[in-house]
């Protein structure tokens, strides 16, 4: 691991008990985050991506138990700190974004309250320092007259300026790493351009690792810098993101990129891939692969054992057991096909 | 990507994703088999029923009979005195106090019921219409209820059992005026949801008339919330007649209610303690008794409504 | 925020009106009140003759203008009994009854918002559930009964406090006691709901994502939005209580507007009646005004909405 490595996660898995049983809602999950990089974790709903986020945080619900090999920021051991020693971390080295702006503030507090807060709580200064901060960083995310702004109340702000002053307010301590869930899903499409530069810029100015998760490939294709795709609760492929979307490798990516629509190679009015089926209900003992039962080159060992992740070249790999150059012969089949 | 064909015959790997839902009666039967706190308000609440109903077969003497010689006998365990000729002992008259807390069952599960009942049929009458129709309607109908919520309810109706008298039928009729609020305020909300419902206005585009559907589709989906109401309310109705008739301006003497009882033990309390806590425990054990089980039919029947 | 006030008070204001007239036919309700002035072993004559002095012979609304209009000025009017004016006869209790319900509220909320917080905090543990249990058992015990057992205990067996009288603090204790414990259920299951809800809501997340100590995410985040509520509940039990203070002030022989409106009933002292059931109903709807007010201080989504 390189001393620039914000955050290193080793099979990390959470478990939550559920009146049918537990729900292995992530399982043995791995990822790194290098300062300045945008790891980007892509999935349908469900997939456990949130809930890894969660995990990084240490907010997980109470009936959820989390455990891993190791769990690091900025090579402090996350796994042996307590609750109260974490909360320091939160907020000051590790910021969440979170994705709905409109639920995500505190109704009944002034937004410069919000934000100051943050700052004097994890020791950065006094109110003076923390005003000062808060109307550098509001101006730092394009808003105008932020005085004015900091004595408003949530309710008087618009989705897509509450999402920027939820930036602002990750940015206020200048952290290592900051995680965005969804951060533009809630927002309307011409807000979405707008609040993901502002982030990418805002992250590359501030060096930060910045974990985004998003359902979304368009945004995955604009932010990311490597890709990790996720489905029910597993990493099923890793990578950069030319990689991941010039050659995908598990049929699970393959048909979540023939779903997105291509400027000029997709005619108009042509039907688009979907991939059929529903994710697996994850409650009890998990064998197999996962994506069996949606995946069109099911074959025997797909039905029990343990699907390891294949490792191709650093920092690429994929969960399949399939060859690369065998899944390729049969996506080009299959692109064949589909018109 | 073919949408339909399943590659490989592969179904029975796809059954063994899915979880089995049981149907919404069964998982009320096991909801309510499972709910502790229902069985044993309901188990108590159904003994003190069948002491209400039976109390002529089950008491050992009649309500009204005195025996000035025997006056005041304390209870059974009492050592020196206790006789199980009158296990939970006499009162001041003589009479058998086991058997007037018998007869006392009856009276307080009679006029709860029924005031309950009747509120609860006013009320979510109001309520419906007033959630159903909106505008105007609905305007007069929340006024009405704000001006209910404005009266001091125990104090007019004190005012009106002493103008109308402490008979049963005046006390159950008093008593709805005092809780058909809550019924009204929660039928109405309620209506108000399922208004727009599709299958509210596809009746409507059939021509059903307005009253068949508020009975037949408004009604059935605000049953559960008004019997859940109808059961806590009816705890309520308990307590109160039995303050009403502890101040003197409810059910008269010498029927035996158990408010009643605690007024007339007050004056011997101090030495007799027993004459208080008998009617006070009978009230106390009947009404936590039903509020578990109202409790409980509301867990059962909307367990995400809990907290 | 003006606009909705006005509403409010709109609505306030016909509410009061439509209560004057029911307090007002409750006098009616009682009987030929002529009769009753008149004395026992009137005649047909005299008590034309009273009906006349007291202007009963007029029709029921022109009597319920002259009523209403003195009501205006200040003037409920003389109490049956004791010919005194009721106006001043309330007032002499009034301040009793304020404190009693004040006093209960205060007990009430001291015991129900600490456990409130705490099962919401720790739902389905064992603090959870004994305060459940108090809330049950706040809710099923009649309060005649507890006050009396309270008596028992405390001013007969342990002689700690009295019995009856209002000339102390100590004479208020006890009734206090009963009047909040019944009041407390709903408090405590108001902030324990309230309390869930915000605590699962996402702007606490985003508290404690941003690093708080648990204490302030708790007291300040969470309870800030919970106490809205329980503003509104604090109006309507306060007016509850005020009605409820009959039955407690008649036990405990606190001399206030409760137990005066008792009296007023065992005499048939319709006067004094009407007009207490007037001014609770009055003071019920000053306290509605006064908490939408508060809430509207407390939650800026109203004040600047």
């Amino acid at each position: 691991m390189s001393s620039d490595t914000v955050l290193e996660v080793e099979n990390l898995s959470v478990d939550i008990a559920v009146p049918a049983g537990t729900l292995h809602a992530v399982s043995n999950l791995s990822l790194q985050v290098e300062q300045g990089e945008t790891l980007c974790i892509v999935g349908e709903s469900g997939c456990g991506k949130s809930i890894t986020s969660l995990a990084i945080m240490n907010l997980l619900p109470r009936k959820a138990k989390l455990t891993a090999d190791k769990l690091a920021l900025e090579d402090r051991d996350l796994l042996s700190m307590s609750e109260s020693e974490f909360a320091k971390l939160r907020g000051d080295r590790i910021g969440m974004i979170f994705q709905d702006p409109m639920t995500s503030l505190n109704p009944v507090f002034r937004i410069g309250d919000q934000l100051e807060e943050v700052y004097i709580q994890h020791g950065k200064g006094g109110r003076k320092e923390a005003r000062e901060r808060a109307e550098f960083l509001l101006e730092k995310v394009g808003i105008v007259a932020p005085t004015e702004r900091l004595s408003q109340y949530p309710h008087q702000l618009s989705g897509g300026l509450r999402q920027r002053m939820m930036i602002a307010m990750t940015l206020m301590c200048d952290p290592a790493l900051i995680i965005a869930d969804e951060p533009t899903t809630a927002l309307d499409v011409t807000m979405q351009a707008q609040t993901l530069n502002l982030l990418r810029s805002l992250q590359k100015e501030f060096n930060a690792g910045l974990i985004l998760i998003t359902h979304d490939l368009g945004v995955v294709a604009r932010m990311a810098d490597r890709v990790m795709v996720m489905y029910a609760g597993r990493a099923v492929e890793i990578g950069s993101a030319e990689e991941v979307f010039d050659m995908p490798t598990h049929p699970y990516t393959q048909g979540l990129i023939d779903c997105i629509p291509v400027p000029g190679r997709t005619e108009p009015g042509s039907k688009l891939g979907s991939i059929r089926g529903i994710v697996p209900a994850l409650v009890g003992d998990l064998d197999g692969c996962m994506f069996r039962n949606r995946c069109d080159h099911v074959s025997d060992p797909c039905l029990s054992g343990d699907i390891g992740l294949t490792e191709i070249s650093a920092g690429r790999a994929y969960r399949c057991h399939l060859s690369p150059e065998e899944s390729k012969n049969k996506l080009s089949v299959e692109g064949a096909a589909c018109p | 990507m073919p949408d339909t064909i399943h590659p490989n015959g592969l179904e029975d790997q796809v059954d063994e994703f899915e979880i089995a839902v049981p149907s919404p009666p069964e998982l009320m039967r096991r909801r309510a088999k499972s709910h502790r706190g229902f069985i044993i308000g309901g188990s108590v609440v159904l003994f003190f029923l069948a002491v209400a109903v039976f109390a002529p077969v089950l008491a050992p003497y009649g309500p009204y009979d005195q025996e000035l010689t025997k006056r005041l006998i304390p209870p059974v365990w009492d050592a020196a005195k206790g006789t199980w000729d009158h296990p939970f002992g006499t009162d001041a008259l003589g009479r058998d106090y086991l058997t007037r807390l018998m007869y006392g069952a009856q009276i307080s599960l009679m006029i709860g019921f029924f005031a309950a009942a009747v509120s609860a049929i006013v009320g979510s009458t109001i309520g419906m219409i007033g959630g159903y129709f909106g505008g105007r309607v609905d305007n007069f109908i929340m006024y009405l209820i704000n001006v209910k919520l404005a009266l001091p309810g125990l104090l007019v109706a004190l005012s009106l059992v002493s103008v109308f008298g402490g008979s049963i039928l005046a006390l159950i009729l008093i008593l709805s005026f005092l809780f058909w609020d809550r019924y009204a305020v929660v039928t109405r909300s309620v209506t108000q949801q399922i208004r727009v419902n599709d299958y509210i206005t596809a009746a409507q585009a059939l021509g059903t008339s307005r009253t068949r559907i508020i009975i037949g589709e408004v009604l059935p989906n605000v049953m559960n919330q008004i019997i859940v109401i109808a059961s806590l309310e009816m705890a309520v109705a308990i307590i109160v007649e039995a303050a009403l008739s502890f101040l003197g301006l409810g059910v008269q003497p010498p029927t035996p209610s158990w408010g009643l009882l605690l007024s007339e033990g007050r004056s011997y309390m101090f030495f007799m303690p027993y004459l208080i806590n008998f009617p006070g425990l009978a009230i106390f054990f009947l009404v936590i008794s039903i509020n578990m089980m109202g409790d409980g039919i509301r867990d059962i029947t909307a367990p995400e409504g809990r907290n | 925020m003006a606009k909705f006030l006005l509403h409010r008070l709109y609505i306030a204001i016909l509410v009061a009106i439509t209560v004057s007239v029911i307090a007002f036919s409750l006098l009616r309700l009682s009987g030929d009140l002529a009769a009753e002035l008149a004395g026992e072993d009137a005649s047909e004559e005299e008590i034309a003759q009273t009906a006349k002095q007291y202007g009963l012979d007029r029709p029921l609304y022109v009597q319920y203008f002259d009523w209403a209009g003195d009501a205006l000025t200040g003037d409920l009017g003389r109490s049956l009994f004791t010919n005194e004016p009721v106006v001043e006869m309330i007032f002499e209790r009034i301040g009793v009854t304020i404190k009693l319900a004040l006093y209960a509220i205060f007990v009430s909320l001291i015991v129900a918002i600490p456990l409130g917080v705490l099962a919401s905090v720790r739902p389905n543990t064992l603090i959870d559930r004994m305060a459940l249990g108090i809330a049950v058992f706040g809710q099923a015990i009649p309060n005649f009964y507890f006050a009396l057992l309270l008596i028992l205990l405390f001013a007969v067996n342990l002689r700690w406090l009295p019995i009856s009288g209002n000339d102390s603090f100590a004479n208020f204790i006890l009734p206090a006691f009963t009047l909040g414990l019944g009041a407390m259920p709903q408090f405590m299951r108001l902030t324990r709901s309230g309390m869930l809800d915000v605590l699962d809501s996402d702007f606490i997340r985003t508290a404690r994502a941003k690093g708080l100590n648990p204490r302030r995410v708790l007291f300040k985040h969470a309870l800030r939005n919970a106490i809205l509520p329980i503003v509104s509940l604090m109006a309507v039990v306060l007016g509850f209580l005020l009605g409820g203070t009959v039955i407690i002030e008649s036990i405990f022989a606190l001399n206030g507007v409760g137990f005066l409106a008792f009296e007023s009933i065992m005499r048939q002292d319709f006067p004094v009646v009407q007009s207490i059931v007037f001014i609770l109903s009055l003071s019920y709807i000053v306290l509605t005004l006064l908490s939408d007010l508060i809430n509207a201080q407390l939650d800026p989504r109203i004040r600047l909405g």
